[in-house]
């Protein structure tokens, strides 16, 4: 059993780079403009129309 | 909006962060247009959209982004914008918003890595784990769930001791105790090396009920952000008229005390303040209902609000609030909101009921099972599950997660909650009472013509009326259907003329005309603009049309139950012939605003529930003391903030509508709290009897939020449709004889 010794360790760093992650997208503004960012996903404007 | 772009070296001295509120952005390409727009004009470092916000940030050096600039950069992109500044109250919604998401990612960070482990322990319970690694797993689940809880329950925590220093109760009390003792137990029970430990449960509940904050939170921000931008555009710039007498526009929120400004015809005064330059007629039907306008001149004071109709006037803004009005209607609105904050919301009526019954049968239980004979440490743990079992989930998220989905059904419908609790005391309304001007009458002007007038006339009419910046000359020129003349003479505040055929024509007031204003009958009171061609004459009435569909929402109220009523500011002259064409019999008009409130605590006294509909300044205090309240979009700021809804548009529809959703949102709230109170009567003896073990509880309380949660969903229109930002409504309005 002392593969859990450092496999839990492991699963909780892994969980906290995700909560950070998280975090500094809130931090960043990355979700005041929800609607925003989905519309800008299909603005095709910037493409090479030959493409 | 990423926050590094305020390094770009501009040449033009540091750089400045402008915000517009921007109209008529639906897709992505006009954020592009948008974007683009103004990243072209020199000076300008960046502009980034805020679609959701329907709002634009540039940075640039000072003369890029003044208010006029940008304003005309994007008129003639096709949009309309005006600066917006936002208020502190914003700012600390943004902030709590953001607070709850960080608490709601903790939350489920810790609710998720817990769960794992407490999966793993349950398993090995039923099988053969090694009471070391149940220790080990339980004294990590600690580790997470201590600082956890500690750092995502602290909304309710702060809640909790607000309520219980003003001596109340409210749900995030029992929510409180609930995690709090859940943690300890667990703490205590994994000390001893114990089978079971709760950290799941505990987490786990902050993680749902911080789930239903969010989204109440971004539900109010929605609207929050609807009302500013709208209230950006009704005040607009204001111009300001600087030292060396050139002139400036300016947010009005920059003005300061002793500022001198200036109006145009048709401007709308943004500040209080006091005539300093000029004189003019001004339309004070926000102010006071009156829809006649009256003359002002200089040293006479002018409130927010006022609109000017012709002419030009300098006014100087005040520092505070001096008019005897507004500080009548300050002093009437504090004692109102205080007799309203006495009510309570039905969230707070369950958790009053709830707390002391759960917790007093956690304490019969604990005592019953001493007396059984259990010892101190079983009798303690049976008592904590109690409280854990029925810790409040469904019951907390039972009524806000309707209010949620209602408040966004009623978003579709063109109508902004300002209080959730709005929701519960629209659907007991019993009585309607509407002020007139301004809610009852659509907020522009109609032309009516007096008499027979010749076709050629009322055309020449119009016609000149093209010429004319004065606001009631340009309803009367949507009418026109020539060109404007070419050689005009405008005499300002008097009317414009012009040389036809060798004959001289007039357009304005009755006295420029040659008409005597006296002689003049069945005007009632209301705005006229006479025309003269050689010596004919005619004289048109100018007035405040009903809403379109005034008469068919009255209606539909009166089928809903609910008895229409009118208090209005304005003379009896011309409140009754609006009563009559909505066939409302109970009407009082030149009420000033105590004579509102007095006439609505009448009502309350006489058992009646009363939902006050109104706009005007006059109107604020009332709709305080109304059981309910709604104003339309156009009211003033003051008034606006005092009303539970907002709504939009041209169509006094949503007032009809949000009581029909507020009903249907109240009988599934009826519903939630009782299955909550069914899920508790069957937990709670599983609980007392000591069957409780943390994969029941964990299991109990997902089961019972979910249920309540996909109940309050029904509140949503069945029908999915996207909202559309401003649906101002251009319909053909009904004019009413005055």
């Amino acid at each position: 059993m002392t593969v859990l010794l450092w496999l839990v360790p492991l699963a909780l760093l892994l969980g906290l780079i995700g909560l950070g992650a998280f975090v500094w997208s809130v931090k960043s503004g990355q979700y005041e403009d929800m609607e925003g960012a989905a519309r800008r996903a299909l603005d095709d404007s910037d493409l090479d129309p030959k493409a | 909006m990423g926050a590094s772009a305020s390094t770009v070296e501009s040449p033009g001295g540091p750089l400045q962060r402008a915000v517009f509120a921007v109209e008529g952005m639906h897709c992505a390409g006009c954020m592009r247009r948008v974007e683009e727009a103004l990243e072209a004009v020199p000076g300008i470092a960046s502009a980034r959209v805020n679609y959701t916000l329907g709002r634009v940030a540039i940075q640039g050096d000072k003369a890029a982004v003044e208010p006029r600039r940008v304003a005309d950069t994007l008129k003639a992109a096709g949009y309309d914008a005006t600066p917006f500044e936002a208020g502190t109250a914003d700012a600390a919604a943004e902030r709590d918003l953001k607070r709850l998401l960080l608490a709601l990612a903790v939350a489920g960070f810790a609710a998720m890595n817990i769960m794992l482990l407490s999966v793993s322990v349950w398993a090995g319970n039923a099988s053969d784990i090694a009471p070391e690694t149940r220790d080990l797993f339980h004294w990590i689940s600690a580790l997470i769930a201590l600082p956890a809880a500690a750092y995502a329950g602290r909304p309710f925590y702060e809640s909790a001791i607000k309520a219980l220093s003003a001596r109340r109760l409210n749900m995030d009390v029992p929510i409180t105790i609930g995690v709090m003792l859940a943690l300890a137990l667990s703490v205590y029970q994994t000390a001893i090396s114990a089978h079971h430990a709760y950290f799941e449960s505990a987490v786990m509940l902050l993680f749902f009920l911080l789930g239903g904050r969010v989204l109440e939170q971004m539900m109010r921000r929605k609207t929050r952000t609807l009302a500013g931008n709208l209230a950006a555009f009704r005040t607009g710039t204001a111009e300001r008229v600087n030292g060396n007498g050139s002139t400036e526009a300016v947010p009005p929120e920059l003005l300061q005390p002793g500022d001198l400004i200036r109006l145009k015809a048709g401007d709308r005064l943004p500040v209080d303040g006091t005539i300093a330059k000029g004189g003019a007629e001004f339309d004070a039907s926000m102010i006071t209902g009156e829809s006649r306008p009256v003359t002002l001149g200089a040293g006479d004071d002018l409130h927010a609000g006022s609109v000017i109709l012709n002419g030009t006037v300098d006014v100087t803004v005040r520092a505070t609030v001096g008019g005897s009005l507004i500080d009548d209607v300050q002093r009437l609105l504090e004692k109102a909101t205080e007799s309203r904050s006495r009510r309570l919301a039905l969230a707070d009526r369950a958790s009053q009921l709830y707390a002391p019954v759960v917790h007093a049968t956690a304490l019969l239980a604990a005592v019953g099972w001493l007396i059984a004979g259990a010892g101190l440490h079983h009798a303690v743990v049976v008592a904590t599950t109690v409280l854990i079992i029925t810790c409040p989930c469904a019951l907390a998220l039972a009524v806000p997660a309707v209010q949620v989905a209602a408040a966004g059904a009623m978003f579709r419908l063109g109508l902004f909650l300002n209080t959730g609790t709005a929701i519960e005391r629209l659907a007991e309304a019993d009585t309607v009472v509407f002020d007139k001007t301004g809610t009852l009458t659509d907020p522009s002007f109609s032309v009516r013509l007096l008499g027979d007038v010749p076709a050629d006339l009322a055309r020449l009419a119009a016609r000149l009326a093209q010429s004319s910046r004065h606001p009631l000359a340009t309803v009367l020129a949507e009418q026109a259907v020539e060109p404007p003349f070419a050689d005009i003479t405008e005499e300002p505040g008097r009317g414009v003329r012009a040389e036809v055929g060798g004959q001289d024509v007039r357009l304005g007031s009755p006295d420029f005309c040659g008409l005597d204003e006296a002689q003049i009958q069945d005007a009632g009171g209301a705005s006229l603009i006479a025309v003269r061609h050689g010596d004919r004459t005619a004289v048109f009435v100018v007035e405040q049309a009903l809403r379109p569909d005034a008469r068919a929402t009255v209606q539909r109220l009166r089928d809903l139950g609910l008895q229409p009523a009118i208090l209005s500011g304005d003379r009896e002259a011309a409140v009754a012939p609006v009563a009559a064409a909505l066939g409302i019999a109970d009407f009082a008009a030149g009420l000033d605003p105590r004579e509102k409130i007095e006439r609505i605590e009448q009502r309350a006294a006489a058992g009646q529930r009363v939902l006050m509909v109104g706009d005007g300044l006059n109107d604020a205090p009332a709709l305080a003391a109304a059981h309910v309240s709604i104003s339309p979009a156009t009211a003033v700021d003051l008034t606006q903030a005092q009303a539970d809804a907002v709504f939009l548009g041209g169509s006094l529809g949503p007032v009809a509508s949000a009581i029909v959703a507020a009903r249907r949102a109240r009988r599934l709230m009826t519903q939630n709290l009782a299955f909550a109170a069914a899920y508790n009567a069957l937990a709670i003896p599983i609980a007392v009897l000591g069957y409780v073990t943390p994969l029941i509880a964990a299991v109990a309380m997902s089961a019972s939020s979910l249920i309540v949660t996909a109940n309050a969903l029904r509140a949503l229109p069945r029908r999915h449709r996207v909202p559309s930002s401003a649906p101002l409504a251009t319909g053909k309005r009904e004019a009413v004889p005055a």
